[in-house]
C-alpha cells in the first residue's frame, strides 16, 4: 500500500513537472515528435522495399529445358535430381503441349505459326519451372542443374536478377542504418532536453536529498517524466504516419506507379508500427531522463 | 550513549585548506548547543559533517548511531531522515505553497493523506504560520520563510535539529522570534545544534557553547556566553 502510494505520487509528480516546465517539455516533445515521424516514415519505406524485394524474389524462376529425346523416366530422374539440390523451393512441370496452347492464345500471329504443328511435330521443349529459396545463390543453383543429364538449356534472368537483388539489399541496409541512426539521435536529444529540465530543478533535488529522499525516490519522477514525454511525443507521429500511409495507400490504390510494385497493406503494419513508435518514445524518454538525473545526486 | 559524537575529526578540503583539526565533541540527547566562531573558523564545516554534506578526512562522526564518515552516498537518506536541517537561506521551493513545502519532507514516507495533513498542519502551527499555509514563499517575510523551513525540518519529529546560521539573514527582533521557536522545540525534547555568530542570541540563551577558531576547538562551556 505504501509502495503503491509512493508510486502514484511519483507518477503524479512526473505529470506535474511536465506541465510546470511546459516550454521545456514542449521542446523535448517536439524533438521526439520530429524524429519519430522520420523513424515512422523510414519504417514504412523499408517495409515496402522489403515487400517489393520479396515479391520479386518470389517471381524469379529458373527455366529448365529438357532434351527432345528424353524419356518419361529421364524426366522423372531430372525432377528427382533437381529436388536433391540445396536451395530448391518448388518445381513445376510444363509440357510442350501446354506451352504450345499457351503461346497460341497469346497472339494471333503465334497462333497461326503454331497451328502448323500438331502434338507429334511440336518444335518446343518440355520445361521444369524451378523456384529457389535464396535468390542470391540462383547462379550456383542454375549451374548445378545444368550438370544433370538430358537437359538442353537452363535459363534465368542472368545478371539482371542478381543486380536487382544486390540493389534491394543495399536499399534495405541503408533504411536500417537510417532508422537506427535516428533512434540514437532521438535518445541523445531527449537526454539533453531532460538534462536542461533537471538543471532547472537542481534546487528541488538538493532539498529532496536534504529531507531524506533516497536516490531512487528522486530518480523515479524524472523517470516517469521521461516516459510521459516519450508518450506525448509519439502521439502525433503515430497518427501522422498511420493516417498518412492509409491516405497514400488509398490514393494510389495500393500500387506504386505500376501493378508490378504493390504497396504493403496498411492493416498489416500500422499496429506494429504504432507500437514500435510508442515503445521507442517511451524507452528512449525513460533512459534519457534516467541518465540525465544521475549526476545531480551527489549533493 | 551520546546522540552525537565527534572523535578526533580532521577535515582538509581538496584545495588544501584545513577546516577542522582534531575536534572532539560529544552531545547527549536533549542538549542545546551553539557552535560559534568567526568566518572560516570551521563551524560550517562541523555542521556539514553532521548531515554528511562533507565527509571527515580523518576521525569519526556518529549521529544517532550512524557512522557518518563511512556512510555511502546512496545511503545518506537514512541519516537525513533522523535529522532536521534549517539553513540560512531557507531552501524553500518557490513554486510550492507553505503547506506543500512542509509536506514535501513527508512525501517520501508514503503516508496516508490524512496523516500528512495532520502532521503538516501541526508543524505549521508550532511555528505560528497557521493563517498563511496557502501562501507562496515570495509572499512571506524572511522571518516567516525561515519559520516555514523550521516547520519542514521538524514535521517528521527528528531527534536532532541542525541549524546552520538560521538567523543570519534576519533582523534582531525577527531573530529572537525564530530563537523562541527553536528553544521551544528543544524544550519538547529535540536535540539542537546551531551554528551562529549572533552574540545577542548566544548571550540571551544561556546554553552550551562550542567555540571554534581556525579549525581548532578552543572552548566548550555549559551555559556559556560569546567570547572573543
Amino acid at each position: 500500500m505504501k509502495a503503491f502510494r509512493i508510486l502514484i505520487n511519483n507518477i503524479a509528480d512526473g505529470f506535474k513537472s511536465v506541465f510546470r516546465n511546459f516550454s521545456l517539455s514542449l521542446a523535448s516533445i517536439s524533438c521526439i515528435t520530429i524524429t519519430l515521424i522520420l523513424v515512422g516514415i523510414s519504417i514504412i519505406l523499408s517495409e515496402n522495399v522489403n515487400k517489393f524485394t520479396d515479391d520479386i524474389e518470389k517471381d524469379v524462376t529458373i527455366v529448365v529445358y529438357i532434351d527432345k529425346d528424353a524419356t518419361e523416366e529421364d524426366k522423372e530422374a531430372i525432377k528427382i535430381n533437381i529436388n536433391l539440390l540445396p536451395n530448391i523451393e518448388s518445381i513445376e512441370f510444363l509440357s510442350k503441349e501446354d506451352i504450345r496452347k499457351d503461346m497460341s492464345t497469346e497472339s494471333d500471329e503465334l497462333g497461326t505459326i503454331l497451328s502448323g504443328y500438331d502434338e507429334a511435330t511440336n518444335p518446343l521443349l518440355d520445361e521444369y519451372l524451378v523456384k529457389v529459396k535464396d535468390t542470391e545463390k540462383i547462379g550456383e543453383t542454375a549451374t548445378a542443374i545444368k550438370e544433370i543429364e538430358k537437359i538442353n538449356t537452363v535459363k534465368y534472368g542472368e545478371g539482371m536478377v542478381e543486380e536487382l537483388v544486390k540493389i534491394f539489399n543495399i536499399i534495405k541496409k541503408i533504411t536500417i542504418v537510417i532508422v537506427v541512426g535516428l533512434v540514437i539521435v532521438t535518445a541523445f536529444l531527449i537526454s539533453n532536453t531532460i538534462k536542461i529540465t533537471i538543471n532547472n530543478r537542481k534546487r528541488q533535488i538538493e532539498i529532496m536529498r536534504l529531507v531524506g529522499a533516497s536516490n531512487s525516490y528522486i530518480k523515479l519522477p524524472f523517470f516517469f517524466e521521461g516516459i510521459i514525454l516519450g508518450f506525448l511525443g509519439s502521439i502525433i507521429p503515430i497518427f501522422l504516419t498511420c493516417y498518412g500511409y492509409i491516405f497514400l495507400y488509398q490514393k494510389m490504390e495500393g500500387v506504386l506507379f505500376t501493378e508490378v510494385i504493390t504497396l504493403v497493406n496498411p492493416d498489416k503494419i500500422l499496429f506494429t508500427l504504432s507500437l514500435i513508435l510508442l515503445s521507442i518514445g517511451v524507452v528512449v524518454g525513460a533512459l534519457g531522463s534516467y541518465r540525465a538525473v544521475r549526476r545531480y545526486l551527489k549533493i | 550513549m551520546n546522540l552525537i559524537e565527534i572523535r578526533n575529526v580532521y577535515k582538509q578540503y581538496k584545495n588544501g585548506v584545513t577546516a577542522l583539526c582534531d575536534v572532539n565533541v560529544a552531545i547527549p540527547k536533549g542538549d542545546f548547543v551553539f557552535v560559534i566562531g568567526s568566518t572560516a573558523s570551521g563551524k560550517s564545516t562541523l555542521i556539514k559533517l553532521l548531515y554528511r554534506q562533507e565527509k571527515p578526512s580523518r576521525g569519526e562522526v556518529y549521529v544517532g548511531g550512524i557512522n557518518v564518515a563511512k556512510l555511502r552516498n546512496r545511503k545518506v537518506y537514512k541519516l537525513r531522515r533522523k535529522i532536521g536541517i534549517v539553513f540560512q537561506d531557507y531552501k524553500l521551493l518557490p513554486q510550492m505553497t507553505v503547506y506543500e513545502n512542509v509536506a514535501f519532507a513527508l512525501e517520501i514516507y508514503g503516508l496516508p493523506e490524512k496523516e500528512v495533513r495532520k502532521k503538516v498542519m501541526n508543524a505549521i502551527e508550532k511555528v505560528g504560520l497557521k493563517e498563511k499555509f496557502r501562501s507562496y514563499p515570495d509572499q512571506l517575510s524572511g522571518g516567516e520563510q525561515q519559520r516555514v523551513s523550521i516547520a519542514r525540518a521538524i514535521v517528521n519529529n527528528p531527534k536532532i535539529l541542525i541549524c546552520d546560521e538560521p538567523t543570519g539573514n534576519l533582523d534582531p527582533d525577527t531573530s529572537m522570534g525564530i530563537m523562541e521557536i527553536i528553544n521551544k522545540i528543544n524544550e519538547d525534547g529535540t536535540t539542537i545544534i546551531m551554528a551562529t555568530h549572533d552574540k545577542d542570541i548566544v548571550n540571551t540563551y544561556k546554553k552550551r557553547v562550542i567555540t571554534l577558531d581556525k579549525g581548532i576547538l578552543i572552548g566548550d562551556k555549559e551555559k556559556g556566553g560569546y567570547m572573543k
